[in-house]
Parts: C-alpha cells; sequence; structure tokens
C-alpha cells in the first residue's frame, strides 16, 4: 500500500515504544542493558513456544482444517503461559543481579525494582510489537492492499493498533507483576496471566476486529490504572501534578528525607 | 496481535532456527568499569558532588553514552524487517496478491539501427484494470476513465493495428496491456509479422531484381500488420490461462465497475507488470555498452545477446568433417527452417510456418537413407534446417559465410543443386507450386539446370498421387528463404516448394495462433496420449506424400535411378513427429530418442520454436536426435565406448556422431534400455557473422539480439485511495507526536507521580 501506510502504520504501532524509549531508556546506558535482555528473554520464550508448538505439529501428523486451528490455539495459549514464565524467570535474574550491580557500582544508586519492572515490560513489549507486525508492515509497502480475496481493507491500522495496545500492555503487565513478586500478592500474576490469555484469546476471533479491539483497549486502561497506582501514583499526586502544584509538593518531599 | 504472532511463528520460527541474535553492540564489549558513565542523574541533590567524583572520565566519555544500545536495537529492528521481508509468500502477502504464474511477456529485440518490443519501469507499471471486450470500451481508458494509468485486458480479437495505434498514442493513461488468447483463433487471420518478411537481406535489392525488391509485385504476408515490429513504451502480456483470465475479471467486475458511468469506489482492482529490459536504441549500441562492462567492469553488466542457436545437418553418405570436400564432390541440399516467432517472448508454435516443413523434410530423410544403394550414389546428399530464418536468414548466413571461408566441410562450389521447403501444409486440392529464382535464370548455364531440377522433381511427383506438382506461369520473385542468401554469393540452381503459388496461405504467419488446428492436425476426443501419438492424420499423409516426392526427387538428383519407385515416407513417424512438435513433448519415442541427460527438456505441452539465445533450444536438440534415430544405426558399444570412440578401432569420430539414448521402456515399463546411436547429424553455429566480424551496424547480416532483463511476472491486487493513505500517515504522526508530548511530560512530572515508598534505611529494593 506504498510508503504512506507504511510510516503511518510504523509510527501508530511504535510511536509510544520509541517515545518510552527516547525519553526514558536512552539516558541511562544500564536501562539500555535491561531492555535487551528482557527483550531477549521473550525472544526465548517465543523459541521454545515456537519448539513445543513444532513438535506438536509433527507428533499430530497430517493436518486437516480443525486440527490446525486448534494447533493454532493450543500454540497461542502454550506461547502466553511461557511468556509469563519467563518473565517470572527474568524478575528471579533481576533480584539476584541487584545484589551484583550494588557490590560493581557501591557509588550509584541501582535502579529500583519498578523501574527494572517497568524496563522489562517495555522490553518484552518493543520483541513482541516487532516480531508480531515488522512482517505485516514489510508487506505494506508494495502498492497493493489486503482484500482481493475478502479480507477487511483495515488490515494494516488493525494490526498497528492491536500491536501498540500489546506493547503497552506488556509494560503495564510488567510492572503489576514484578510488584506481585514483590509483595507476594500471588494473585496478581494469576490476574496478569488471565488478562493476557484474554487479549490473546481475542486476537483469535480475526473476522470481528473492530470488538477485539476496542476489548484490548479497555483491558489496557484498567490494567494501566492499575500499574499507575502499583507504582507509586495516586489520586492526589496525578491532581498536583495536572493542576501544576508540584513545585511545593518536591520541597516538601526533599526535606522529609 | 498474538494470533499474527503465531501465525507467523509457523513460518518464522522455521527461518529462525539457529538464527542467532546480533551481538547487542558495545554493551557487552564494555567492561565494568565504564558502565558507570552516565550522563548527571535528574535529582538536583547531589550533582555536582557526584560529577566532581567522576571527574575526568565524565567530561571524556559523556559522548557516547546513548549510542551502543540503540544502535544494536536499532539493528536488530531493521534486521527483523529485513528477515521478514525476505520471507517469500508469506501469509500476509498471500491475502494481498494473486500471482499470475502463466503469461508470456513482450521483451525488446533490437537490430543495428532499431529497437523493437515493449518495455516497462524498474518498478513495475500498476495500473486500474479495465476489460475492453468491444472497441467502445476503449474510450474510459483513453479518455473517460477517473483514475488513470489503467492496465487494459484486451480480448484476443481486438488485438490488432487500430486499437494499438489507440493506445499507443494516449501511453500517459495506459500503464500495460494484457492479451487474452482468443479461442477460437480469429477468423478474418492474425499475423503481428510485415507483409514483406525478411526484406533487404534476401537477394533481391533495389540494385539487383528491384523489380521483386520490397515486395514491388505483391506482399508475401497480406494477413501481416507489422505489431511485431513496433516499439511500445508500455509491457504487454499475453494470459495463456483461461481460469486466470476469468479470475481477473472476477475481480474486475466486483470492485471495478460503476452503474451509469460514475467514478468506481476504491478499493480498485489493480494489475502490476514488471518486464523491465536493459537494451535500448539498437545493436551497435547495446554491444557497445556491454563490451565496456566486459572490459572494465570486475562483475560485467551484460545487457543484450545476440540471437544464437545451432543448425542441424547431415548427410546421406558420411564425409571426414575435420577437412573439406574435393570441388569433385557434389553434393545436393535439401534445406528447410526451424524456427518461428510470435509477438510475446518464447511462444512461437510455428505450426505451418516451421514445423510442418522440418517434420517433411525429417520423414524424407528416413525415407531416402532406406534406399538400399545410398551409399554408392554418385551425389551426396546434405539435409540442413537452419535455425534463425525468421530474424534475417541467420542460420543460412553464417551457414554461406562458413561456406565462403572454409570453415565447414561442405564448400559453396560443392553444391550441386539446392531444393528447399517452405510452407507446405495448407496446399489447395494438392497443389505443390516450385519456385524459382528469375534473377539468375538470366544466365543461361543456371537456366539449364533449373530446368532439369524442375523437370526431375516432376518426374518424381508423377508417382505419387497425393501431390501435384506446378510450375510458377510469370517470373515471380522466391519467397523469403534460405535460398535467397544462398544465391546472395553464387549463383546456385535451386527451388523452393511450397503450397503458395503467391500470398501465403497462412492466415496466422509467425504469430500465436499458428497451432496444430491451423494444419488441421486434430486427434479424435477420448484417446489417451499414446494412441494420439500413433494416430495417423489426415494432415500426416498429404504431409507423408510431399515427404516421398522430396525424397525422390533427391534420389534422382544424387544420380540414383533403379529404386526410385520404392522410396516411400512413413507416415506413422510423420504424425508422431507432428504430435511431439505440436502437441505433446513428452511422449514415449521422443524420450526414448534423447539423452539421458535431456530427459526434462520435454515439456507437457508442444515445443516452442523460437531461436532464444541460449544454445542449443530444446527444440534443435529433439530435432537433431530425431534426425539422428530415423537416419542412424543403432550400434553395439557400450556406453564408456560411446562417448569416446576413438579407443574402439572399427568406429571414426570424424565420419560420425555417436550418441547414448535413453531408449525405449523394457517390458515391465520399469527401466529403460540405452543404446549407442551412430548417425551423420550435427549442429552448426548459427551465429550471424556480423558478431564475428563485429560489424554490429552492418546491413549485410542479421544484427538481431535480444535484451537482457531481471524479473519479469505479473499480479493483481487491491490498490486504497490516495486520500486513505495520507489520513493514516497523518493519524500515525499524530499519535508520535502525541505520545512524545505525553511521555516528556510524565517524565519530567516522574518524581510527583511515582511516590518512592519510604522505608528507613534502604534507596531501593
Amino acid at each position: 500500500m506504498t510508503a504512506a501506510v507504511f510510516f503511518g502504520c510504523a509510527f501508530i504501532a511504535f510511536g509510544p515504544a520509541l517515545a518510552l524509549y527516547i525519553f526514558t531508556i536512552v539516558t541511562e546506558p544500564l536501562r539500555i542493558i535491561f531492555l535487551i535482555i528482557g527483550a531477549f528473554f521473550w525472544l526465548v520464550s517465543l523459541l521454545f513456544s515456537s519448539l513445543i508448538w513444532f513438535t506438536t505439529a509433527t507428533l499430530i501428523g497430517n493436518k486437516d482444517e480443525p486440527r490446525e486451528k486448534y494447533l493454532l490455539i493450543f500454540g497461542v495459549l502454550i506461547s502466553v503461559l511461557i511468556q509469563e514464565m519467563f518473565r517470572f524467570a527474568y524478575y528471579k535474574l533481576l533480584k539476584k543481579a541487584s545484589e551484583g550491580l550494588k557490590t560493581i557500582n557501591p557509588y550509584e544508586k541501582a535502579p529500583s525494582m519498578r523501574l527494572l519492572a517497568y524496563v522489562s515490560g517495555l522490553g518484552f513489549g518493543i520483541m513482541s510489537g516487532v516480531f508480531s507486525f515488522v512482517n505485516t508492515l514489510s508487506d505494506s509497502l508494495g502498492p497493493g492492499t489486503v482484500g482481493i480475496h475478502g479480507d477487511p481493507p483495515q488490515f494494516f491500522l488493525y494490526s498497528a493498533f492491536m500491536t501498540l495496545v500489546i506493547t503497552l500492555l506488556h509494560v503495564f503487565w510488567g510492572i503489576v507483576f514484578f510488584d506481585g513478586c514483590e509483595k507476594k500478592k500471588w494473585y496478581t500474576l494469576l490476574v496478569v496471566l488471565l488478562s493476557h490469555l484474554l487479549v490473546s484469546a481475542l486476537t483469535l476471533i480475526s473476522p470481528h476486529y473492530g470488538l477485539n479491539l476496542v476489548l484490548a483497549y479497555i483491558i489496557m486502561v484498567l490494567m494501566g490504572v492499575w500499574a499507575f497506582f502499583v507504582s507509586g501514583g495516586s489520586c492526589r499526586s496525578l491532581k498536583l501534578c495536572l493542576l501544576c502544584q508540584d513545585k511545593d509538593f518536591l520541597l516538601f518531599n526533599q526535606r522529609a528525607r | 496481535m498474538v494470533a499474527s504472532t503465531s501465525a507467523s511463528l509457523r513460518i518464522d520460527s522455521r527461518k529462525f532456527h539457529g538464527y542467532e541474535l546480533p551481538a547487542p553492540g558495545a554493551p557487552g564489549h564494555r567492561d565494568g568499569a565504564r558502565v558507570g558513565l552516565e550522563k548527571p542523574l535528574p535529582e538536583k541533590v547531589g550533582i555536582e558532588a557526584s560529577a566532581q567524583l567522576r571527574g575526568k572520565m565524565a567530561t571524556a566519555g559523556g559522548g557516547c553514552v546513548a549510542d551502543p544500545g540503540s544502535r544494536s536495537l536499532l539493528r536488530l529492528l531493521s534486521f527483523c524487517v529485513l528477515l521478514a521481508g525476505l520471507c517469500e509468500g508469506n501469509s500476509v502477502e498471500r491475502k494481498i496478491y494473486i500471482p499470475l504464474n502463466k503469461t508470456a511477456p513482450c521483451v525488446r529485440l533490437l537490430n543495428a539501427t532499431h529497437q523493437i518490443g515493449c518495455q516497462s519501469s524498474i518498478t513495475g507499471d500498476t495500473g486500474v484494470i479495465h476489460v475492453v471486450e468491444k472497441e467502445e470500451d476503449l474510450q474510459w481508458v483513453l479518455t473517460g476513465g477517473p483514475n488513470p494509468p489503467y492496465v487494459v485486458l484486451l480480448e484476443g480479437t481486438l488485438f490488432t493495428r487500430d486499437v494499438m495505434e489507440k493506445l499507443k498514442g494516449r501511453s500517459g493513461r495506459i500503464a500495460g496491456l494484457a492479451v487474452s488468447l482468443a479461442k477460437p483463433s480469429p477468423a478474418s487471420g492474425f499475423s503481428p509479422s510485415v507483409q514483406c518478411p525478411n526484406d533487404g537481406f534476401g537477394v533481391y535489392s533495389n540494385s539487383y531484381g528491384s523489380q521483386f525488391a520490397h515486395c514491388r509485385a505483391f506482399q508475401w504476408n497480406k494477413v501481416g500488420d507489422g505489431l511485431a515490429y513496433e516499439d511500445f513504451s508500455f509491457p504487454i502480456f499475453l494470459l495463456e490461462d483461461e481460469n486466470e483470465t476469468n479470475v481477473i475479471k472476477q475481480c474486475y467486475r466486483d470492485h471495478n465497475l460503476s452503474p451509469n458511468g460514475s467514478a468506481p469506489a476504491f478499493p480498485l482492482c489493480a494489475m502490476q507488470l514488471f518486464s523491465h529490459m536493459h537494451a535500448v536504441v539498437s545493436t551497435v549500441t547495446c554491444m557497445r555498452r556491454s563490451l565496456i562492462q566486459s572490459s572494465f567492469s570486475i562483475s560485467p553488466e551484460i545487457v543484450c545477446d545476440p540471437l544464437s542457436d545451432y543448425n542441424v545437418w547431415s548427410l546421406l553418405k558420411p564425409i571426414n568433417t575435420s577437412g573439406t570436400l574435393e570441388p569433385d564432390d557434389r553434393v545436393v541440399v535439401a534445406a528447410t527452417r526451424l524456427d518461428s516467432r510470435s509477438f510475446f517472448w518464447n511462444v512461437a508454435p510455428g505450426a505451418e510456418s516451421a514445423v510442418a516443413s522440418f517434420v517433411t523434410q525429417l520423414a524424407a530423410a528416413e525415407a531416402l537413407q532406406k534406399a538400399p544403394d545410398a551409399a554408392t550414389l554418385p551425389r551426396n546428399v546434405m539435409f540442413v534446417f537452419f535455425q534463425g530464418e525468421t530474424f534475417d536468414y541467420i542460420g543460412s548466413s553464417r551457414m554461406v559465410y562458413d561456406m565462403e571461408n572454409g570453415k565447414f566441410p561442405v564448400q559453396l562450389e560443392n553444391i550441386d543443386s539446392f531444393v528447399e521447403l517452405g510452407q507446405v501444409a495448407l496446399r489447395n486440392s494438392l497443389e505443390l507450386w516450385m519456385h524459382t529464382d528469375p534473377m539468375s535464370q538470366k544466365n543461361e548455364t543456371v537456366l539449364n539446370q533449373v530446368e532439369v531440377l524442375l523437370s526431375t522433381l516432376e518426374q518424381s511427383g508423377a508417382g505419387v498421387p497425393t501431390v501435384v506438382l506446378r510450375r510458377l506461369n510469370q517470373s515471380q520473385p522466391l519467397p523469403p528463404s534460405s535460398l535467397q542468401r544462398f544465391l546472395r554469393a553464387r549463383n546456385v540452381s535451386g527451388v523452393v516448394l511450397a503450397d503458395h503459388s503467391d500470398s501465403f496461405h497462412n492466415l496466422y504467419y509467425q504469430s500465436i495462433y499458428d497451432t496444430a488446428e491451423n494444419i488441421n492436425v486434430t486427434y479424435p476426443a477420448g484417446q489417451s496420449p499414446e494412441e494420439d501419438l500413433n494416430f495417423v492424420t489426415d494432415t500426416a499423409k498429404a504431409l507423408a506424400g510431399v515427404a516421398t516426392v522430396l525424397a525422390r526427387a533427391l534420389y534422382r538428383l544424387a544420380g540414383g535411378a533403379s529404386f526410385n519407385d520404392t522410396i516411400q515416407a512413413d507416415p506413422h513417424t510423420v504424425t508422431r513427429l507432428l504430435y511431439g512438435f505440436l502437441v505433446r513433448a513428452n511422449n514415449s519415442w521422443f524420450q526414448s530418442i534423447l539423452r539421458p541427460d535431456l530427459r526434462s527438456y520435454l515439456g507437457d505441452g508442444p515445443l516452442q520454436h523460437y531461436i532464444a539465445v541460449s544454445s542449443p533450444t530444446n527444440a534443435t536438440y529433439v530435432v537433431q536426435y530425431a534426425l539422428a534415430n530415423l537416419t542412424g544405426k543403432v550400434i553395439d558399444l557400450t556406453r564408456e565406448q560411446c562417448q569416446d570412440p576413438s579407443q574402439v578401432p572399427t568406429e571414426n569420430k570424424d565420419l560420425y556422431e555417436y550418441t547414448w539414448v535413453q531408449g525405449p521402456l523394457n517390458a515391465n515399463e520399469t527401466d529403460r534400455l540405452p543404446r549407442c546411436v551412430r548417425s551423420t547429424a550435427r549442429l552448426a553455429r548459427a551465429l550471424s557473422p556480423a558478431f564475428e566480424l563485429k560489424q554490429w551496424g552492418s546491413t549485410e547480416y542479421s544484427t538481431w539480439t535480444e535484451s537482457r532483463w531481471k524479473d519479469i511476472r505479473a499480479r493483481i491486487f487491491l490498490i486504497a485511495s490516495k486520500e486513505l493513505e495520507f489520513i493514516t500517515l497523518i493519524v500515525g504522526f499524530g499519535i508520535l507526536v502525541f505520545s512524545l508530548i505525553v511521555t516528556y511530560c510524565i517524565n519530567a512530572k516522574a518524581d510527583v507521580l511515582f511516590i518512592t515508598p519510604r522505608e528507613p534505611g534502604s534507596v531501593s529494593y
């Protein structure tokens, strides 16, 4: 669909992730490293889930239509489970690493676990978004648009918005998940897993893109609100921020230290 | 979009097995000491203190802190994009494009002064499809339609000069043309060739036989409109498969039609044609550019190749090919042409213009070889099949050139007489006309020799009731034939046998419609391919009659007398050859006569007889091996001996050609019984002397070349309106800018928004 659609969809899907990256990650190299490691963990989880899917597919043998579909659903669910498992594994790794970081760099304040939660979530989100969308994006460069076989022509836009939602969801899930692990609130992990399963399952009802997208955005807003409160935000701080009364607040905050 | 993740998993995971992430750039290489170098901390407290602590290290390394991580991520992203882009036929691409696989392009050919054919842009020409089934539909394309450029899907019957002139004039609104094959063939004929074929390269010119030059007497190819010799600036493709044409028409009906002439709504069905040609202007230019490239470049980009292939020739009595014949050895030459062409590349069924003639000559060669005293005839007989005659006599001009320079075993002075087969399949009431050259007969000796030749032919024809030989009443020029090139060099006595007395009877001369139906080669329905192979059609019987006349005439001309009436061409041979060349090449007989490694050259359809640039072509090989099988002998040698007979004392590589062929299937149909065939059938190079002499602007020899190209394909898809694309871009920008602003604000106010819980004694947990 030509360069205009390519850039438009690329900015829609990766714009917020790029903005987050530019303003929060790029400034400190340690955060970049943790971002990359998070992305790598997501990739390894994808590798494992694809290995499981592949062996299952080979074991099943002949593939007819309903079996293909069940195999796909199975693959998606396994992939979600393994992604969350790897998120937990990354949390454990970071816990261990924070000790080591303190010895390497005694003068520097090591990044807090909340920050690492955010960075890992963003790493997962960026990698997940890139993997799910780059394939489609490269096809949007050609002169044609989806539709000759009857698919809806807004395929690229839907894909771009869905990628955006998944990326942001991974960020929020990361924050909530790590907080749950820290405070040993295991139900939090369950909620994250279930909402991830729900969003993935929604994408399987592919013809009804609109419903799919709206539900995913609702879930994203809810998770976003939860993550905001978990990471230390509150209605009061939001009000203070929006009404630009933050300067007094800051001074107050520092004095208390 | 996890589902699409998993969908792309299916393809990507298989491609990504064993794929390693590129090393994340510098962070891995950085040692621990430099990790601490960062930009000053956002908190205002303690900045100066920490800066003083780090001191010089901060100023030294502060500049390139941000690079390694972001560089690695960018590299990762671009690698992913590249890899994703390389995934062929992935599911999203299949949602968008329908490739058209059974198409034939029109390519660019060049000669000394002109370029002909078609050209597309290097990124392919895209246009909205418009189906033109009658002439009125053209108005939408030329003036009315609101979404130019258009790709016109033209009915085969409308592919005429008038329509093409109109399309050529408005090339801004035409992106390309797709022609569908007309079934049945257009009744009034269709020939994209010129009305006077090979004009200027025959024997008649303004200085010799000017009343016959440039077809002043009459046009040989009356139906010809010369389209194949025009230059078009848009691509033209032939849609060979009716199913694909229907798919395109269905897409057109679903998306591009609008009620009562208003603009149809987007998305519209469009077609993209890729056929970018590298050569321009003329052979002189493209050969010069290729020469410069190959002299000065490490990886030269050759832009054009000369049309070349091989002539097939054989002798009745073997001669030593390492030397040349004595002047006293006389040879009777039987010649015909092997090739044809059409408007589209590599589509050249050539049934009447080439196949019928060379099949007849093959049958005549077989018949003559069977004569009992063939080995003891006073004069030798040479059967030659010229390749490239369609393009200004490439094969015959090269053979004459080689004969003049002693590079061919037979010389011009050895030629006693010359009998050529022109188009012979469409005879009216059994008449076969004998054309001779009036200009050379002005010489008394030649006149007498031609008279002897004609009377020999008539005597031979007397015994064959299915062929009536006729002389021409008035003096007429020779039709376009290889004899003309021989006459340019020397006054040989020659005759051209043809089914037409003046203009061609072939209404589809050198076109895509010159197929088996044109010469009435049809088979009853419901037979298996093997039954069809052996079914003797009426055309086969007629051509066998002509072959008999030819064989008997050659026997007499070679000096034979006793066994004249026993020489008979076999209609079974003729019908098998016709079936193989015109209907289905992959049959049991063709498979048994070829070498084992040429098995895949036989397809399920007919063979195409375009000369092409890579040699030898499939058809040339098949003709050579058919000639070897029909005139040669199976001898008892092993495979190694057959491939190198120099070790065997009784066999002589200079006299004969030895080939190891597949042979027929054995009784159980599991394996083949290969054997060694010894024959005199050989290949002789057919590359125009202009390229040997490097005279690329020659008017004496053929200078035809074919351009090179990288990518030829066609596909259809839907295109969206420009407004929708623009809106997508604007929305994307909007989201990007919005997210940048919001992130900046949140980041700036992060201390306020996200309060760190104050636990005594710990800064982070």
